[in-house]
């Protein structure tokens, strides 16, 4: 499998990852070879195998639906970029 | 003071032979001294450090101290540390403050331990040398030209150079492993859950466990015990006592069964690094323990599988590093796509960028099951070739890496070589196995760690084997040269 410029750049598109026009040349290579590396997985029969998704086979914890941590907005804004009013500030999203 | 264990310095602390002031201000003067070539620090937290030893002198004089009370450590900057700046290698959060403290931070708190400073590493954990940090490399202390291994170098260096006695790492392929390997040191990756990843900055969250590093297995043990347990704040956390880690450290090895699996001792194995392990198990052998040969058939599918699944869970991890609610935000966005975009590309690094790439293809449509609904099944497949080992063995033993410590910049353009220094180790992490490495003698000059597989929640027996290996070896104490 081997990637081209126009498919870095639509799966960087997909991270909204900006990538210099320079560097992706090199990303389609380092992509191109990481893609064939894995590409043995496809030596081996897995028809009838569970996928591992936990290595304890653990699944999801519940616990009670219940508040357990009190308001902490301020602190944690304080290491925000922007913020007004106790909301995040980004650029005008709708006209 | 920066030769002695833990356990000797704790001995000092309890009988006053030195405070942990003094200890704390002895740390910081080797800080001061030698860290400007190994540049394993990325911070250092020395007024906190000095409050806390203050702390810990008043409860050694209460006679409230623990194993750790009093005790200096470095902490790798992947994990939040409350007013202090949790970096994870990254420019990305190179102006992050965190607003609270990982569960292991805590923990270590609570028990005593002084916070000397954060610990450099490869960004956002993704590495084996520690050269994708974005504060430059860590040198390896014996030897500036070569790397410390990654992705926690910085932790490896500190502790092999002596400017701490322990230190904290994280394992998602080998981070804890590798790097004590290739620094002479003993690191202890534990089984997947037993320390809580809350507040340690995710990876691949299935893959990712804390551990730490220390001159030897004892310590590991003392380290251990503070480090892990369950906590609701994990959802992968496992709810099961923390056993006494130091309860069988003086267990004999008699009749313990070593497995060798032939696919760790094949082609690619530096042949200094074979014949130190060998070596090692020739004392495993004099100890008692009978070894065995057998096989993991599916081994050279783990980088192949693991190159799939960390990559996506951290494409998929990583999107919080938006720009918008904390870490770096690019000038001037001109709407919110180029917020994100600018953000992302001016805050990550090379390494960083090319795996997120990697997942996000392997997570787009079309593409989930061809990758990563695979490697998950190929991981069940390594999954039971351990499982069918420890049927007949208790440790699986080898190399923890294929060779001593490589050069700065000798892998840096090629990925897929970088990717196979951590072949050995891998497999462990997609199994979610615990293991360890400890110090084995030298190749070249430089160090050769022994690694040791146990079966799930089996860290006391693999400290057990560690111990009694040390007992009768001294490649544990050694110091580079230099830092003497």
């Amino acid at each position: 499998m081997a990637l081209d410029a126009s498919d870095v750049e639509k799966i960087a598109h997909l991270a909204r990852l900006g990538i210099n026009v320079d560097d992706i040349p090199g990303y389609a290579r380092n992509l191109t070879d990481i893609l064939s590396f894995v590409e043995q997985l496809n030596s081996v029969d897995t028809s009838g195998v569970e996928p591992l998704a936990h290595p304890l086979d653990a699944t999801q914890r519940l616990r009670p639906d219940v508040v357990t941590e009190g308001d902490n907005r301020e602190h944690f804004q304080q290491v925000a970029p922007e913020t007004e009013a106790g909301l995040y500030l980004v650029p005008q999203v709708i006209e | 003071m920066h030769q002695k264990s833990l356990v000797e310095l704790a001995a000092d602390l309890r009988s006053g032979a030195c405070s942990s002031e003094e200890l704390t201000r002895a740390c910081l003067q080797r800080i001061a001294e030698h860290d400007g070539r190994l540049n394993s620090f990325i911070t250092v937290t020395e007024s906190q450090a000095l409050a806390a030893a203050q702390a810990a002198d008043a409860a050694l004089r209460s006679g409230k101290a623990g194993p750790l009370t009093g005790i200096p450590f470095a902490h790798k900057d992947i994990f939040c540390t409350n007013g202090v700046k949790t970096s994870c290698g990254s420019r990305m959060l190179d102006n992050f403050i965190a607003p609270y403290d990982a569960t292991v931070t805590e923990k270590l708190h609570e028990a005593g331990a002084v916070m000397i400073g954060k610990t450099n590493m490869d960004e956002f954990a993704m590495g084996s040398s520690n050269e994708t940090s974005f504060y430059g490399p860590v040198k390896n202390p014996w030897n500036d030209t070569t790397v410390p291994g990654g992705s926690s170098g910085g932790s490896a260096a500190a502790v092999a150079a002596g400017l701490v006695p322990a230190s904290t790492g994280t394992d998602t392929g080998g981070s804890i492993r590798q790097p004590a390997a290739l620094c002479g040191i003993t690191g202890l990756k534990p089984t997947y859950g037993r320390v809580s990843r809350y507040g340690m900055i995710a990876f691949a969250s299935s893959l990712d466990q804390a551990g730490p590093f220390t001159r030897s297995a004892e310590d590991a043990a003392i380290m251990l015990g503070a480090m892990a347990g369950f906590d609701p704040r994990d959802s992968t956390s496992v709810d099961r006592p923390v056993d006494d880690y130091r309860a069988q450290l003086n267990e004999p090895l008699q009749g313990l069964r070593i497995g060798l699996p032939g696919e760790y001792f094949g082609e690619g194995l530096e042949a200094g690094v074979g014949d130190a392990v060998s070596a090692a198990i020739e004392e495993f052998r004099k100890l008692g323990a009978t070894v065995t040969d057998i096989t993991l058939p599916n081994t050279h599918l783990s980088v192949p599988a693991y190159y799939v699944v960390a990559p996506a869970e951290c494409s998929s991890n990583l999107s919080r590093f938006d720009g918008v609610r904390f870490g770096h935000r690019a000038e001037n966005p001109q709407d919110l796509t180029d917020l994100y975009t600018r953000s992302r590309g001016e805050g990550f690094g090379d390494e960083v960028k090319r795996r997120i790439l990697v997942g996000t293809y392997a997570l787009s449509a079309g593409y989930y099951d061809a990758y990563y609904l695979k490697a998950q099944q190929v991981r069940h497949l390594i999954r039971d070739d351990f499982m069918q080992a420890f049927r007949q063995v208790d440790i699986i033993m080898g190399p923890t890496a294929p060779s001593v410590a490589f050069k700065l910049g000798e892998k840096a353009d090629d990925p897929v070589g970088m990717y196979l220094s951590d072949i050995y180790t891998i497999a462990v992490n997609l199994a979610g196995l615990p293991a360890m490495s400890v110090p084995a003698g030298f190749s070249n000059a430089m160090p050769v760690g022994l690694h040791l597989v146990g079966n799930y929640f089996e860290e006391s027996r693999l400290l057990n084997a560690g111990h009694q290996y040390q007992q009768v070896t001294d490649w544990h104490t050694r110091t580079p040269q230099g830092f003497e």
